[in-house]
């Protein structure tokens, strides 16, 4: 029996978590084959051998020239139908998770998406099910755990992105060549266009993020925010009271159903904490917390804090950086 | 155009999320209820994609009775009908809930037709199992993206569909009848109005009994995530604290 792993890239560049889930298939102490999916992906065997992976199986298709969730998902099935891996492990990402849930539907196996753990040695004893697994993963945007118990011939799980650090055991890998056989009708959910960011600091990489939350009050007064923001060399985030009013764009949220952050300092002002707001920014080195009231959870949870008004400390903040820096 | 959108019934916790004695559930004594972010949005959607183009939304759940809160409050921004699929008792499992939907979604489409777009949340809040909607799709041989932040319909059959990528934003153009993850952040939602309110009460809600075998992901127990406890350093009060919050951001070297 093998572990499968499928490679998250992107027209070849090898997504990080990829190695975080080479890492994970290793620990089951059986040989561990990668998937690459499209000719693109063909230069990335030494550094997939490099994290263990014993066989690079290379999947051809002129339809895998680019990203489509169907025909990705078709070719993994058709390998996990082929080799009946006891296990496909991807990333816990919006790929992998997408992914690995077209595998299951298309196979109707169980796939228990972003664990963080899982135990193989069949705790559990359900009727009917070989060897079930106990795993742990996160609910809740990771809020909460939750053990489960996954009972399946090949087992299809996501880990969580850093539930377990990559590390490398070098070696070097097979290679072998997978022609999947894909029908036109794959072809319709394959990316047809993309449109490339402009470089540049965002909310996910920024150094420093001076979040606002209700306690702003209105799109004005994220102003002196914005300055903080700038003269920190950082960006401005929102809590989704926010983005709920209108005050700011959904793209500046922070949180569950947001932007994960993870600058060196979070400066959360008028913002309560809530449990899905934390989780987009527990992340962070620090956090500050800018509240009027000194009960408030952000303040609670917080390295720092400081209680008072956020529309006065925000510019005095600001004023003595200024002051700081002509002196 | 038919547009269904399917939403779920979760608890809105605040700052801390408690569990039950039995490890089983959220205790939800004292929470209010909601629809996932991501489903509200998708709501939203349906709700714009027939003011657009016309024709009518349903809003489908698999959930306990009392979840035709949520059916309503869809029906109270300008959903037209709603489904319930009851259920007694835990969750389903993702595999189990997507078959009921599945076969409820082919009674509902073999009585009126079928729906151009359904829409799924790109996951659930509670759960989030990433894989009902894909699920769903699967079993009614139609195209799935997840993770959409756009939705156009170009006309001729087909719909555009944009999502975000760590690069950039990747374009989809999938011909209907389509099946669509969406992301909060596609659109802002509207709040309920008080005629859409009243509206909503007199709506009648169909039933579906779902009666499909239980998957293999079985729940065991909830854990509380391990929290970053430590003691918070009060750097002042008001315009005061100024000095100290700049010393702060001197020795971490943000400045
Ligand atoms: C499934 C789900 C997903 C969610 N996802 C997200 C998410 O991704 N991101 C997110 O942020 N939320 C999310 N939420 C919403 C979340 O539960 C909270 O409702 C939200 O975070 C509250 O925003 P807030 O802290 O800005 O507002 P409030 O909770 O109203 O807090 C305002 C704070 O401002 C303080 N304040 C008021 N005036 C001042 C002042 N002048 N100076 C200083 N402090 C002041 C108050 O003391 C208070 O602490 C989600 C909810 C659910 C159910
Ligand atoms: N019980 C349910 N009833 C209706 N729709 C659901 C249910 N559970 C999940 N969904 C839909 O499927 C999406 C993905 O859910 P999940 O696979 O749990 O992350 C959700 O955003 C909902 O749109």
């Amino acid at each position: 029996m093998s572990i499968l792993v499928v490679v998250e890239h992107d027209r070849g560049t090898v997504a990080p978590a990829t190695f975080e889930a080479l890492t994970a298939a290793r620990s089951l102490g059986e040989p561990v084959h990668a998937i690459t999916l499209g000719a693109s992906a063909d230069g990335l065997v030494d550094q997939l051998a490099a994290h263990g992976a014993a066989v690079v199986v290379q999947a051809h298709h002129d339809l895998l020239a680019d990203y489509g969730p169907e025909a990705w998902g078709d070719t993994v099935a058709q390998y996990v139908g082929h080799t009946s891996p006891s296990a496909v492990i991807a990333t816990g990402t919006d790929r992998g998770n997408e992914v690995l849930a077209h595998v299951g539907a298309i196979l109707d196996l169980p796939f228990v998406a972003n664990c963080l753990s899982f135990d193989t040695a069949g705790a559990f004893d359900t009727a009917g099910a070989a060897d079930p697994w106990q795993i742990t993963r996160v609910r809740w945007g990771g809020s909460l755990l939750e053990q489960c118990e996954l009972s399946a011939t090949t087992k299809l799980v996501t880990m969580t992105h850093h539930a377990v650090e990559a590390t490398e055991s070098p070696g070097i890998a097979s290679t072998e060549s997978f022609a999947p056989s894909l029908e036109p009708w794959h072809g319709r959910s394959v990316v047809v266009d993309r449109v490339e960011r402009a470089a540049g600091v965002t909310l996910a990489t920024a150094p420093v993020v001076v979040g606002g939350g209700r306690g702003v009050g209105s799109p004005e007064a994220f102003a002196p925010l914005e300055d903080l923001a700038s003269l920190l060399g950082g960006v401005v985030g929102c809590s989704r009271a926010v983005t709920n009013n209108g005050w700011r764009n959904h793209t500046d949220q922070v949180g569950q159903t947001g932007t994960r952050i993870a600058p060196d300092i979070y400066l959360a002002c008028g913002i309560s904490g809530a449990i899905q707001h934390w989780v987009g920014a527990m992340a962070s080195k620090k956090i500050l917390a800018i509240n009027t009231d000194p009960e408030a959870n952000m303040v609670a949870k917080a390295d720092y804090a400081v209680i008072g008004d956020l529309h006065q400390v925000v510019p005095a903040i600001a004023a003595e950086i200024r002051r700081r820096r002509n002196a | 155009m038919r547009v269904l959108v399917c939403v779920k019934r979760v608890p809105a916790p605040g700052a801390k999320i408690n569990i039950t004695a039995d490890g089983l559930a959220i205790d939800t004594a004292y929470l209010a209820f909601t629809t996932s972010p991501h489903e509200e949005c998708a709501v939203e959607e349906a709700v714009r994609l027939v003011e657009q183009h016309g024709g009518e939304a349903t809003v489908l759940t698999l959930g306990p009775a009392e979840a035709d809160e949520q059916l309503r409050y869809a029906a109270s921004l300008g959903v037209a009908k709603a489904v319930l699929l009851p259920i007694v008792g835990a969750d389903w499992d993702p595999q189990r809930t997507a078959a009921a939907i599945a076969t409820a979604i082919a009674e509902l489409e073999s009585a009126d037709g079928p729906f151009d777009i359904i829409l799924f949340g790109n996951e659930s809040a509670d759960s989030g199992g990433f894989q009902v909607g894909v699920r769903v799709a699967r079993s009614l041989g139609r195209p799935i993206v997840n993770g959409i932040k756009g939705i156009e319909v170009v006309g001729d059959g087909t719909v555009r569909a944009r999502r975000e990528s760590e690069v950039g934003l990747e374009v989809y153009a999938l011909p209907t009848p389509v099946v669509l993850g969406v992301k909060e952040g596609i659109n802002l939602p509207r709040y309920p109005t008080l005629k859409g309110r009243l509206g909503s009460k007199k709506i009648e809600v169909g039933q579906i009994v779902p009666d499909v075998a239980a998957g293999g992901q079985r729940m065991v127990t909830l854990l509380p995530a391990a929290e970053q406890v430590g003691a918070t350093t009060i750097l002042g009060h008001g315009p005061d604290a100024a000095a100290a919050v700049v010393d702060l951001l001197e020795e971490l070297g943000v400045l």
